[in-house]
Parts: C-alpha cells; structure tokens; sequence
C-alpha cells in the first residue's frame, strides 16, 4: 500500500516533470513566433519572417510529444488517483472540461497556419492565424492551472460526511491561488520559451554563424526574455503575498520560518538543523521574507511552530525556491547585461563569453520551471486537496503501479531522444544559409 | 430529457466522432505502411499524407474530451474503471503516444522507415485495445473485491466475445478508412490511388458486417439484459444493414464515393447509438449507472453550457479547417 503510494507520485511526477517541458513550449513559443511574424511584415524583413517559419516547424515536433505525455497525465489522474478524480471531478471538471476545447480550438488553427504559409495575397491574414493558436494555448494552461490552484485553496462546495454538497463551479475554479498562479505560470512560460530560442540563437553563432539573420535572432529573444523575466519575478513575488495569506505553512516551510515574528528575514541557501530549527550558512535578507510576504519590511510572518507537525511539508523545499528564485535572477541579470552592452558598446555584442552565458540560460529556465513545480507541488504535501483530502487518500488500490513506471520511464527516454534527434537533423538538412538561399533572401 | 441522458448523449456522439475521425487516421497510417511494403506506396502515400498532415492533432482531442467529459458527468467512472484499467489503459497510452508522436517526426522531421512501421502498426493494436473497454463495461470483468475493483484478465482474454470485439474494431477501421480516403483519392483526381483504395474498401466491406452479426450474436450469451434492450431498437440496427448495402453498392458501382461515405457514417451511427440505447443505463455494468453518479445536477448543468459554448466555437473553426484542407479542391490536387 505505502509502495502503490510512492510509485504513484513518482510515476505522477515524472509524467507531469516530462510534459511540463513541452507544455511550457507550447504556451510560450507560440508568443514569440507571433512576434517574429508581426515584425517581418511590419518592416518587410524576410529574416523575421524565416524566424517565425523555422521556429513554428520545430514547433510541430514538440507539440507532438506534448499533445501525446498530455493525453497520458489526462488519463493517469483517473488511473492513479481514483478516488481524488471521483471526489474533485464533482466540483472542478468544468475547466478541465474547458482545456479540451481549447486545445481543440489551438490544434485546428495550428494547423490551419502550419499549411497555409504563402496562401493568401494578404499577409496579415496568415499572421492573424497565429492569435487563436496564442489563446488556445494561454486558454489551457489558465484552465488546468485553475485545477491545481483549486488543490491550493479548495473552495466552492460543502463537505458532509464524505458527501458534497453546494457546488459551486466557478467559485471553485476562481479561488485564491487562481490569479497569482495563472500568471506566474504563463509568464514563466514566455521567458522560458524567449530564453530557449535565445540559447539556440547564441549556440548556433557561436559556432560560427554571423550573419544578420542571427543578430536579429538574437537581440529579439534575449529581449523577450528580459521583459518576460521582469514579470515572472514581480509575479512571483505576488504568489508569496498569496501563500503568506492561504497558505502559510508552505512558506515558512521554504523560508525555514519556524517562530512567528516582525521584521522577519529571507535566508538563501543553508544547512537545518532539523532538531534544534537551528540554521547553519545561510545568507540572511533583512526584513526581506516580510516584504516577499506582506510588502511590508516590518510586518508579522506566520512561522511552521503554529501548525501541528504532522501538517508540515518536507522541508528540503528551501533549496527549490532558492534555486527557483535564483533561475529567474540570472535569467534577468543575463539579458539586461546583453542590452546594457548591446547600447554602450556594441563591439562587445558577439562577446563569446556572453554568448555562452546566454546558451546557459536556456536549460536553467527549464530547470526553474521543473523547481518551480515541485516546490509548489511537494510544498503542498501531505495533502493533494488541502485541508480535505491527503495524498494517501487519494491513491488508487492497484498493486501494478511499479510495472507502469518502468513502461512510462521507458516511453519517455524514448520520446526524449528521439525528440532531440530529430529536431537536430531538421536544422542540420536544412540550415536557415540555404533557406535563404532558396527564398532569394540575402543572408 | 434528463441532464444525466442528455450528458451521455453529448459524450457518445463524441466517442462516435472519434470513431470514424480517428478510423480514418489509423487505418490511413496502416494502408500507407502497407503501400511501403508492397511497392504500391507512392500512389497511395501522397493522397495518404494531403489529408492525414493538417488534421492529425485534431483526432486525439475528440478521445481526450469523451475521457475528460465522463469523469466530470459521471464521477464514478473515475473510481472504477481509474482502478480497474490500470494496466490495459497504460499500455493502450503507450500505444497512443508512440502513434502520435512517431507521426509527427516521421512527417515534420525526417522520413524514416522505422517511425512510419512504428506509427502505422501502433494504428491498428489501439482499436483493439480500445474496443476492450467497451468489452468490459458490459459486465463480467470486473469485480469488486473488497475495497478494490479488480479486471479479471484471464476471463476477458478467454471470452469469446471479447475477441469479436477487437475483430470488428480491427476491420472496422480499415472498412472506414479506405471507404473515405477511395472519396478523397476520388477528388484529387487521383486514378490509381482511387481503384487501389476502392478495391481494399470493398474488400473489407464483408468482414466489417460479419463481424457485427458475430458480436451482436455472441452478446447474447454474455448479457441477456443487453441483448434484449437492442432487440427494443432493432430497427435501428436494420437500418444501420440497409446503409451498409447502399455504400457497398455505390462502392462496386463506382459511383458517388462522397454518398457512400456517408453512407458508411450512417451506418456505423445508427449501430452505435443502437449498441448506446441497449446499454443504458449502466455505465459499468452493475455498479454504474448514469444516475449513480450524478449526484450534483449542479455540475452537470454547468458542463452542459460549457460544452454549448464550445460548440460555437469549434464549429465555425472546423468549418474553415475543412473549407482550406479536405474539401478544397485546389489543395487536395496538390496545386497549393
Ligand atoms: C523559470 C521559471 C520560474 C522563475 C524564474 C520563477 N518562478 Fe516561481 N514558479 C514557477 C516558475 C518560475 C512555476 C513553475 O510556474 C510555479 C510552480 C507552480 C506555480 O504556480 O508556478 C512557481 C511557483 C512559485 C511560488 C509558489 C506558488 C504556489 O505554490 O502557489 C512562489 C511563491 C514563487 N514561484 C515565487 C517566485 C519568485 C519570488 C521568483 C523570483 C524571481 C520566481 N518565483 C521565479
Ligand atoms: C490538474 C492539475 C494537477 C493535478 C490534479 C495534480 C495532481 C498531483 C498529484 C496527485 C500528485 C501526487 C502527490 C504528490 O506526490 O505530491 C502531484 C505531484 C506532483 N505534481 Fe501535480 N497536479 C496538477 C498540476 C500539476 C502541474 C501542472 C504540474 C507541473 C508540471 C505538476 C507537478 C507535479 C510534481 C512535480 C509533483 C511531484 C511532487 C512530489 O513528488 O511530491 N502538477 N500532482
Ligand atoms: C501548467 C501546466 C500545464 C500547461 C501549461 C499545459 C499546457 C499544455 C499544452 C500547451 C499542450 C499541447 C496542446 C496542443 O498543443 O494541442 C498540452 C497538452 C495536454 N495537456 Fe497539458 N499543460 C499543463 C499541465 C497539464 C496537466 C496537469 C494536465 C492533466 C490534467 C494536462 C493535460 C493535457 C492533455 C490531456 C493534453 C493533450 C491535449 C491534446 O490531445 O491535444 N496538462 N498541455
């Protein structure tokens, strides 16, 4: 039973950590291809307009592994959490419901734009297929979102008895932790995408491609990602505001918190003395973890000590948020080194050093946003449906759930490579110099 | 109309639509592999290819909305099929996901003999397993046992019934298949592609109704109650007879491959709803039922409007999907 249990999460973990990549890439990309479209037609620039048309092919392969690991969490929440689905599906299908339409809606348009590049005299009409794909997208991960949040901050219905009664959909669906989530989720979605494509760009000149085409590859997704990088760290400051006031276990447990007091600090790094609540090494924030909570320097953060024990998330949480937060740093830190140095001294702009600074980027967002997760998931615990319903409650009775983690572990190795693989070989049988070629576009 | 018969109404028209969408893309992907094999592969591919690229994405979701939309009408289903299915429904995702996604790198990324045996053999094992839920919710198979609810694996693989089931999804899809893509072969003025795809939708035509009597029949045996609600609607399955002769018919006669293809529709609905009416109201038989589950008209209402206003939005979008793709005469022909 505890192995059903453990497997569980584990196989949960690995299909959402595997899906999550692609779904991240999914919601974000889309943004930039419109992006690159609109500037190629507004100033007539075919480079702009070979970006959007590279970018949205290799956009094909990635949305394939996404709709597939999607299609395997969508069911294995039924499979592996019976008795959660049967509970919650009561009060929170309606958007679950809502994501398949709009994955219905993206994936029509998606295609319809895929085929209909040089279809119409009217350039803006292809460009305008791109903006359903762009809401389709936003749409689902607002409404699966929704779901997590409301296993956040469960509202909208009455429990008696094990019965529930006093449905209320939309109540449940706008909870609390609805507008803090949402949005950090989508803008962490943009700035990894923005980020990605920037570390491609920065790879592919560091080894040797220096055209215009690369420049202008460049300046526009380290761009993006600073934009988006400055709103996913204000965003994520509002979720502490919404976790101080919901959820304030799982704060103190990522801040080590254990005494409520005023002028509270933000610690970073550290060793914990689990005993004694003792912190080693930790590099103090004065008043900072008030401010994250309260924006206030001065005011009062709940500590761990006033929740009985057994309610306390694994406290190993810590390094996730620290390592999460300092993802979204260097991501910032990195772009707006590159436009400081793009505007002051434009010879240092190919600067090789930069350039791999930049190439790094790219995995460290991904990496923020698998920390990410798992700080707010594994923060959540021991519940799946805070307040109602324990993880272990939820859990389905089958005795083969060991047997599928190896078969879902395989698929997704599978997947993974093959994935990569063929993405490379895209690039390589056709590199954008012979695009370029063939379009007649000077390089 | 109750909400509850209105919202499994909803699904199974759904769980139809992904029937003969899907169909067609599996049994294409198979015909394709086929092609490959025997020499025969270029005629059939490029039609094959026109009409499978813009539309692959779209199939998936019908499944994923019928799944999604059962577990927030119904509940309950969740709980006993979430446990009883465990293990079969893992290996058909598996089986979904390689389908899927070996497509999509076989098309977007790079020809490869490997991807295109994977994808088009994959096509043909997910009807099956598939068509074994169906198999297990009319009772017999699963037990609940305690706190648990277990499938009863020997019994399915030894029933008789079960295996007419998977025998009927099998042709089925490729009777379906080759019956639409004969039309759209048809239309890209395709010659050899059309006669080569006529033949094969001709030539699955006779097992496809051989095996319904096979399943109709051997239901009997397996759930009498069943057996009898059907024969309360048997005219719906002499329809379903009557369309089946006037899509072959058109068929040998070369005549309006567009009718017959409808006819084929025609003909697989009226079967399904009919298979539908003789199963309600249990949604697992006997410990499902629709009303069992519903104890929240809440929930249900508020699905019912979601889907309402999603329909307004899907439709005119698959409008234009069809209007640029399948029934554009310029791109089927290839000129666009
Ligand atoms: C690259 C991605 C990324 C980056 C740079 C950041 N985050 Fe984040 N964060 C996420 C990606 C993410 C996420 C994956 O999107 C999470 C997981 C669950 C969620 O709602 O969003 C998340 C959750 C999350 C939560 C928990 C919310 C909850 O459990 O409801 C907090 C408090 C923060 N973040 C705060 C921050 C702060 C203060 C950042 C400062 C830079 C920051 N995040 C950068
Ligand atoms: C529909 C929304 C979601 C549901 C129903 C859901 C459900 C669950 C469940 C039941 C678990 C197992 C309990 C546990 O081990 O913590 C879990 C864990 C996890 N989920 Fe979520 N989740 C949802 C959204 C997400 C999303 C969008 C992600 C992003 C990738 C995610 C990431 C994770 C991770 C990383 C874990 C592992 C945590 C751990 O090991 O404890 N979840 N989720
Ligand atoms: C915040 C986290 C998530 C985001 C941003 C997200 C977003 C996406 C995106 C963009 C796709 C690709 C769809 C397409 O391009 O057509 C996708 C597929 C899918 N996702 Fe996720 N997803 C997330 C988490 C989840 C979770 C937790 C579930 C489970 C309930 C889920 C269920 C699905 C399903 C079923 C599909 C396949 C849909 C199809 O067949 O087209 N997603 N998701």
């Amino acid at each position: 039973m505890q192995d059903t249990l453990l497997w569980s999460r584990i196989l949960t973990s690995l299909t959402l950590g595997f899906h999550i990549i692609f779904a991240t890439i999914g919601v974000g990309v889309p943004v930039m291809i419109m992006i690159a479209e609109w500037l190629g037609i507004r100033r007539n620039d075919p480079h702009y307009m070979l970006l959007a048309r590279r970018w949205s092919r290799g956009f094909t392969v990635t949305v394939a592994v996404g709709v597939v690991t999607g299609t395997c969490i969508g069911l294995q929440l039924s499979l592996l959490w019976p008795s959660f689905m049967q509970i919650a599906g009561q009060v929170i299908a309606l958007p679950l419901f809502m994501e398949t339409f709009a994955f219905f809606f993206e994936a029509i348009f998606l295609g319809i734009y895929l085929y209909t590049w040089d279809r119409f005299k009217n350039r803006w009409l292809h460009w305008a297929f791109i903006i359903p794909v762009v809401i389709g997208s936003s749409a689902s991960a607002f409404f699966i979102t929704t779901v997590n949040a409301f296993m956040n901050a469960p509202q909208g219905f009455t429990l008696e008895n094990g019965v529930i009664t006093h449905i209320e959909p939309l109540k449940a669906m706008f909870n609390p932790a609805t507008p803090t989530k949402v949005s950090h989720v989508l803008s962490s979605a943009f700035m990894t995408s923005a980020a990605i494509l920037a570390a491609v760009t920065a790879w592919l000149i560091l080894r040797g491609r220096r055209t215009e085409y690369y420049k202008k590859a460049l300046r526009l997704t380290v761009l993006w990602t600073f934009v988006f990088g400055v709103g996913t760290a204000l965003i994520g400051d509002l979720s502490g505001k919404y976790l101080a006031e919901y959820q304030p276990e799982k704060l103190a447990a990522a801040e080590w918190h254990f005494e409520t007091k005023e002028h509270a600090d933000l610690l970073v790094g550290g060793v914990l003395d689990e005993k004694n609540q003792q912190v080693k090494g930790a590099l103090p924030l004065p008043g900072m973890l008030s401010f994250l909570a309260h924006s206030d320097f001065n005011a009062k953060v709940t500590g761990l000590n006033e929740f009985p024990k057994d309610v306390w998330p694994p406290l190993f949480v810590h390094y996730l948020f620290d390592l999460m937060v300092g993802v979204g740093v260097y991501a910032v830190a990195i772009s707006l080194l590159f436009l400081v140095i793009r505007i002051w001294n434009k010879s240092q702009e190919w600067n090789s050093w930069l350039l791999r600074l930049i190439v790094l980027g790219g995995p460290l967002s991904v990496i923020g946003i698998e920390l990410g997760w798992m700080f707010a998931e594994i923060g959540r615990q021991p519940w799946i449906l805070r307040g109602y319903m324990r993880t272990s409650q939820g859990v389905t009775t089958s005795s083969d759930v060991g047997a599928m983690l190896i078969l879902f572990a395989l698929l997704y190795l599978v997947l993974g490579v093959v994935c990569i693989y063929v993405l490379l070989r895209m690039t390589k049988k056709n590199p954008p110099e012979a695009e370029m070629q063939k379009r007649g576009i000077t390089l | 109309m109750s909400i509850e018969l209105l919202g499994i109404t909803i699904l199974w028209l759904f769980l139809l639509g992904y029937v003969i969408v899907a169909s067609i893309d599996f049994g294409a992907g198979f015909f394709a592999l086929y092609g490959k094999w025997t020499g025969t592969g270029e005629i059939v591919n490029q039609v094959i290819q026109r009409y499978l690229s813009p539309v692959w994405e779209v199939t998936n979701v019908f499944l994923i909305f019928f799944v999604v939309g059962i577990v927030g009408f119904f509940p309950d289903t969740a709980y006993y099929y979430g446990t009883a299915l465990l293990v079969p429904a893992s290996i058909a995702l598996v089986l979904l996901a390689i389908r899927g996604s070996f497509y999509a790198f076989d098309h977007y990324g790079k020809t490869n003999t490997v991807f295109l045996f994977l994808y088009g053999f994959t096509g043909l094992l997910i009807p099956a397993s598939l068509a074994t839920v169906l198999t297990i919710s009319i009772g017999g198979f699963v037990e609940k046992q305690g706190n648990n609810v277990v499938l009863l694996m020997g019994k399915l693989f030894a029933s008789p019934y079960s295996w007419s089931v998977v025998f009927l999804a099998l042709v089925s899809v490729l009777f379906i298949s080759a019956s639409f893509l004969t039309y759209y072969a048809n239309r890209a003025q395709d010659k050899q592609a059309e006669e080569l795809l006529r033949t094969w939708a001709v030539f699955w035509s006779f097992p496809t109704i051989f095996a319904s009597f096979l399943v109709f029949l051997s239901l009997r045996n397996h759930n009498l109650e069943f057996f009898n609600n059907m024969l309360d609607v048997s005219w719906l399955f002499i329809l379903s007879f009557a369309f089946f002769l006037c899509a072959v018919s058109l068929l040998i006669r070369k005549k309006s491959y567009g009718l017959a293809f409808i006819f084929v529709m025609l003909q697989f609905a009226s079967a399904f709803f009919g298979y539908g009416i003789g199963h309600m109201p249990y949604l697992l038989y006997p410990y499902v039922t629709i009303y069992s589950g519903v104890n929240n008209p809440i929930m249900a209402e508020a699905l019912v409007w979601a889907f309402v206003g999603g329909l307004c939005l899907l439709v005119p979008s698959l409008y234009l999907l069809m209007r640029l793709f399948l029934f554009n005469a310029g791109y089927v022909q290839g000129r666009k």
